[in-house]
């Protein structure tokens, strides 16, 4: 039972990672109709960003600062206006096929320009351990799993209580009825873009301490965030966020439990299920049909 | 179509099946592997054209129907058994998994539908790599032969190409056939408007399994090449990335045109080798090429031509309109 409690944390600290990549991945495809296959691969990127800073000497707290800069400027910015713009009147399917070349690009970037070989990263949570509960957790889950909250409640909060979280959201749902009442939408959606380079920036920062700074991480993780998306409601934002947790806790279950082997295999099993019985998600609103 | 245009593209069809038959025989092995590849690939990418293409369903799984075709013949031609056996037994288990997997596309659509194939897709890949007892797992099969077709050994490079182009003849003739029956038509029908196509009653639910399931089935003819081509199969080739690679030749290639993958296959298999030259620079400039390529014509290469020809067209018609206007001014 107690070794149940210690999969529960380690699970929520890599679910809420997936929940920062898959409210990004939820937040661009409500505001501006975008399938982001580049998003692990948004995620892989921050991290070496932030690994070329320090080799170049920064100290560490200013790498974070310049590679969250710099995230937002590349992959925020610089891939709204360079490749969701000039496709987005071509409809959802050639820009998700531009996004799944973006990700080959950007792997095949980092592998040339930097390195082949995984990399450490410096881990923002000093290493040790907690006692809780007469059990051992480890400080690095307890401080993911606290920042990613904390980002995720700003978030929410941000959405929710603040006028340009409610223009977002106007925005997100009806883009028409929101520019005849006033919401500046483009405005709008670059923001989501920005607060999506920022979210994976983030992620980035909290993941690669744990499995190292390599130019293919990105691929497992985008599809932990897509699915944790689909789950929970691709057009919810707290869907996404109780989808990436769900995902973090039924996968570190899975491999305990199941099998180490088809540990991947459990969350799929969960996402064709809910999408044959709930293809909405969990949280989600139905999509209406158009003929 | 004037039949003066008909002749110029017999004609150049003509040419370009003459050059892939002559060219290559004094290509080198590699060269004669690329090749081979590109015809392969091109059966895959035309199963996926008719399901993405022509019925306008998204599949993320033609790269795990590759891989069953491949392990299938990997396996019976390893026991000895002829590789025509090995194609029907993977063109029929292609059929019936696609055609289940073509159930949620009945519930769920667009990106949906994508996942749900994911999904597959990664399936297939854990159980290729988990069920050592069928797969040898990571080690993979090796010393795998390739057949003897009408008496002709294809152990050597050359004769295994023309193997594989006459494979692709066979197909895409099949496939001409196929989209130009009713059945073709149906399909596009259901691509254009689902709910129009109902109406004039096509079964909707039956045709749309179906472009999975033949879809799915030209992906077992693809993989079936593919084990003997490359005599060793192994889990790796066959993950998620082939399945997205292969819809992006679809894309890249033009879907919905019947050459289209062709293309896609040739720019996707061979546009890597050409830039071989840049060096590790050359899958960063070919991801950056289909960027390009798809913010100038979302409807892939082929869709440039047919916009410069429907331009033409136009042209040629409005020409044709005002000397009709003027005789008609300058009439008594």
């Amino acid at each position: 039972m107690s070794n149940l409690l210690d999969l529960l944390v380690a699970g929520l600290a890599t679910g809420t990672i997936y929940a920062l990549v898959a409210v990004g991945f939820t937040l661009l495809w409500q505001t501006s109709q975008t399938i982001n296959f580049a998003q692990g691969e948004f995620v892989m990127l921050p991290a070496f960003l932030m690994l070329a800073a320090m080799h170049a000497g920064a100290p560490f707290w200013l790498a974070i600062i310049l590679g969250i800069l710099l995230s937002m400027l590349l992959l925020g910015l610089g891939f709204k206006l360079l490749l969701v713009d000039p496709m987005l009147r071509h409809g959802v399917l050639p820009l998700a096929i531009a996004t799944m070349a973006l990700a080959i690009g950007m792997k095949e970037a980092v592998k040339q320009f930097f390195s082949a070989e995984a990399s450490p990263f410096p881990s923002i949570v000093p290493a040790g351990d907690l006692s809780l509960l007469g059990r051992v957790i480890s400080l690095q889950s307890l401080g993911v799993l606290a920042l990613a909250i904390a980002v995720v409640i700003g978030l929410t909060l941000l959405l929710n209580r603040t006028s340009i979280g409610h223009q977002m959201q106007a925005t997100a749902q009806n883009p028409t009825v929101a520019r005849i009442i006033g919401v500046p939408v483009e405005r709008m959606i670059l923001l989501t873009f920005l607060i999506n380079a920022f979210l994976v920036a983030l992620a980035s920062l909290l993941i690669t301490p744990i499995y190292l700074a390599k130019f293919s991480s990105g691929e497992v993780l985008g599809q932990a965030a897509f699915i944790a998306a689909i789950v929970g409601g691709f057009n919810q934002v707290r869907g996404a966020i109780a989808g990436g947790l769900l995902i973090g806790v039924v996968d570190n279950l899975a491999a305990a439990y199941v099998s180490t082997q088809y540990r991947a295999a459990v969350p799929l099993a969960l996402l064709i299920v809910i999408i044959l019985f709930r293809p909405q998600g969990l949280l989600g609103r139905p999509e209406e049909r158009t003929v | 179509m004037t039949s003066a245009t008909k002749y110029w593209r017999i004609a150049l069809g003509i040419a370009v099946i003459a050059a892939l038959i002559i060219v290559p025989m004094n290509f080198n092995r590699y060269g004669l592997y690329i090749l081979s590849q590109w015809a392969v690939m091109t059966i895959a990418a035309m199963g996926l054209n008719l399901t993405l293409g022509y019925a306008g369903q998204v599949s993320l799984a033609q790269g795990a129907f590759v891989g069953i075709g491949a392990y299938a013949a990997a396996i019976m031609t390893t026991q000895g058994m002829p590789l025509i056996a090995a194609l029907g037994v993977a063109v029929v288990l292609c059929f019936a998994i696609g055609w289940i997997l073509g159930y949620p596309a009945l519930r769920v659509q667009h990106h949906y539908l994508a996942f749900v194939t994911l999904a597959f897709s990664t399936l297939a890949f854990l159980v290729f790599r988990n069920e050592d007892w069928l797969t040898k797992g990571i080690y993979g099969i090796s010393n795998i032969p390739r057949p003897n077709v009408l008496g002709f050994a294809t152990n050597r490079p050359l004769p295994f190409y023309y193997f594989c182009l006459g494979s692709l003849a066979i197909v895409s003739l099949a496939m001409w056939w196929l989209i130009r029956s009713p059945w073709g038509r149906a399909f596009v029908a259901l691509r254009e408007n689902p709910v129009r196509a109902l109406s004039l009653g096509i079964d909707t639910r039956r045709y749309t399994l179906m472009a999975f399931a033949i879809g799915s089935a030209l992906g077992g003819v693809a993989g079936t090449l593919y084990a003997p081509l490359t005599q060793y199969i192994d889990p790796v080739p066959f993950n998620l990335s082939l399945s997205l690679d292969l819809l992006m030749m679809v894309i890249v290639g033009g879907s919905g045109f019947f050459f289209g993958p062709f293309l896609g296959a040739a720019i996707a298999v061979l546009l890597p080798e050409w830039l071989r030259f840049t060096q590790g620079y050359y899958l960063m400039l070919y991801a950056v090429a289909v960027m390009l390529l798809l913010i100038y014509s979302p409807t892939g290469i082929l869709g440039i031509l047919d916009r410069y020809l429907a331009e033409r067209r136009t042209k040629a018609a409005s020409a044709l309109r005002a000397v009709a206007k003027s005789r008609l001014e300058t009439a008594p």
